[in-house]
């Protein structure tokens, strides 16, 4: 009986393990991502020191101090990006860790952080309302934004660019998409983009960067077209079949999103942004993130305070 | 009022998709719909049971789903580059063609059965009895729910959006992606959906009267 029992233990804890070790490899959207930071080889994510005794002379910083815990809006579904594995509720990502790096510096601890995850459409809104302290998740600075919200850095420069099938050699590049078909969601600026006549392509517009995904990989689509750093996060999930072009045609300076007003605030992300990409953080958050697409590394661009 | 005048051109474009996609699929749902019915009150029971799995089948789907199928699945099995308005277009049509199927035959259980036992003693054959006697009888009672229906359908295409239509709906997703305030955004997006829905229901008030009959 003892016997019995304790075989059928290990054939479920065989059946457990292998089950996980295919949800690792398989790059189907929703999967837990392949090569976890940590995980032998890959770059090893860094850590970071929480400041004590933070003073600023902000209403967030203060509202949040006072609440004993800071919220940070984030997206969910970019992988290598900002993503939540929706078993565990953990989050991971470029945009994760430079979060969570800021955090440290304004002295909150990890678990002092509680996420929110804040959509494209209502970021400027979710900013406003203070439901988030600040917002991190591919959050291009352009100048109608700086109306309804305020950014610190660029922490990132990204730029339209095309994610393709590994062996497809056809797309070089913006010039080279000439009757292809390529997708991207409904309303981005690359979308908008890339349908000028001059680029000739035709277009696919669906609501989730996942689902373009799953269309390229089905070959319905040949192209997909975002940001460079969400299109990096795809092709390190989907290593060995998909590919950045590598030619971005367009800016898009990433910020990080907090209320218009407060300066202080601004000012202090900015320096912490700043200290951090000196002293090597940031390259090595890259490393360990956009980094595994195999896309090289670019020095961050030079934080601009306004 | 800027965002408009600034973006009348999207603007103009997703309302005139917004119309489009609804005509089409209303034309689909009809024609569909009226041809279920038919179905459902056939004495032949394989129509009668095809008639009933597709109203069980797409009434009950979630639209969404509908679209996920029509979008992802049948162009890669049955016909690859079909072209997104079409599919929209088919998906919204064949999930109202169900309820427009269920409204007909409501309407159809109201004509007496009289009727139609007159019109076999006379001779008449089914489709003859179902088009001369039953039909112009339950269309009195077939509009008022039709008018909902369809107007269901013009909110409901907002979905396509998300599946490469051009319409009214995704101007929204434009206008936040371009830093617009979303609150006059959402209104005008409101007024858009609200000219399609009135001039529906306004010819749908127009056909009610037309039709009177003092009972």
């Amino acid at each position: 009986m003892m016997l019995r029992k304790s075989a059928a233990v290990a054939a479920i804890a065989v059946l457990a393990l292998t089950a996980t070790a295919c949800g690792g490899k398989s790059g189907s959207a929703g999967d837990k991502q392949s090569a976890q930071p940590g995980s032998s080889g890959a770059p090893q994510l860094p850590t970071y020191a929480v400041a004590s005794n933070v003073t600023l002379d902000s209403p967030t910083f203060k509202a949040a101090k006072a609440r004993g815990k800071l919220i940070i809006g984030s997206k969910a579904d970019q992988p290598y990006l900002g993503f939540e594995d929706q078993s565990t509720k953990e989050r991971s990502g470029f945009d994760v860790e430079i979060a969570k790096m800021i955090a440290a510096d304004l002295g909150f601890k990890p678990d002092q952080i509680e996420w929110k995850t804040v959509d494209s459409g209502v970021r400027e809104t979710a900013i406003s309302k203070g439901q988030v302290d600040y917002y991190v998740g591919t959050y291009t600075i352009n100048d109608k934004r700086k109306k309804l919200v305020g950014f610190a850095g660029p922490y990132y420069k990204a730029g339209a660019d095309l994610l393709v099938r590994k062996d497809d050699n056809s797309i070089t590049g913006k010039d080279s998409v000439k009757g292809k078909k390529v997708c991207s969601i409904v309303g981005s600026t690359p979308l908008q983009e890339i349908k000028k006549p001059e680029y000739g392509a035709s277009v696919v517009e669906l609501a989730k960067y996942s689902d373009c995904v799953q269309q390229l990989l089905s070959k319905q689509v040949d192209a997909v077209t975002t940001d460079d750093a969400i299109l990096k996060g795809y092709a390190a999930k989907n290593s060995g079949k998909l590919h950045v072009v590598g030619k971005p045609f367009t800016e898009e300076p990433y910020g990080v999103g907090m209320n218009k007003d407060d300066k202080a605030l601004r000012d202090f992300i900015n320096s912490s942004l700043e200290k951090h990409e000196q002293d090597g953080t940031y390259k090595k958050i890259y490393d360990a993130t956009l980094g595994l697409s195999g896309s090289t590394y670019q020095a961050p661009p030079t934080v601009v305070r306004y | 009022m800027n965002v408009l005048l600034d973006h009348f051109a999207e603007f103009r474009d997703g309302f005139i998709g917004t119309v489009e996609i609804t005509a089409v699929s209303s034309v689909i749902a009809l024609v569909l719909g009226l041809l279920l019915a038919g179905f459902r009150v056939s004495p032949v029971p394989p129509l009668r049971f095809f008639g009933t799995a597709w109203v069980t089948l797409l009434r009950n789907t979630p639209l969404t789903l509908l679209f996920l199928v029509s979008f992802f699945v049948v162009p890669e099995i049955f016909f690859p580059g079909m072209s997104p308005f079409l599919l929209g277009s088919l998906a919204l049509g064949f999930y109202t063609a169900s309820f427009v199927c269920e409204a007909v035959r409501s309407g159809i259980g109201t004509v007496p059965l009289g009727q139609a036992e007159a019109a076999r003693s006379i001779g008449m054959s089914f489709t003859q009895t179902l088009r001369l006697i039953v039909l112009p009888q339950a269309t009195r009672t077939v509009i008022p729910p039709l008018s909902s229906i369809f107007i269901a359908l013009t909110k409901n295409s907002a979905i396509a959006g998300a599946f490469s239509v051009t319409e009214l709906f995704g101007w929204q997703k434009l206008m936040s992606e371009d830093g617009y305030d979303i609150v006059p955004v959402f209104i005008w997006v409101a007024l858009g959906y609200l000219i399609v829905t009135f001039a529906i229901s306004g010819l749908f008030r127009l056909l009610e009267r037309r039709m009177e009959v003092a009972r």
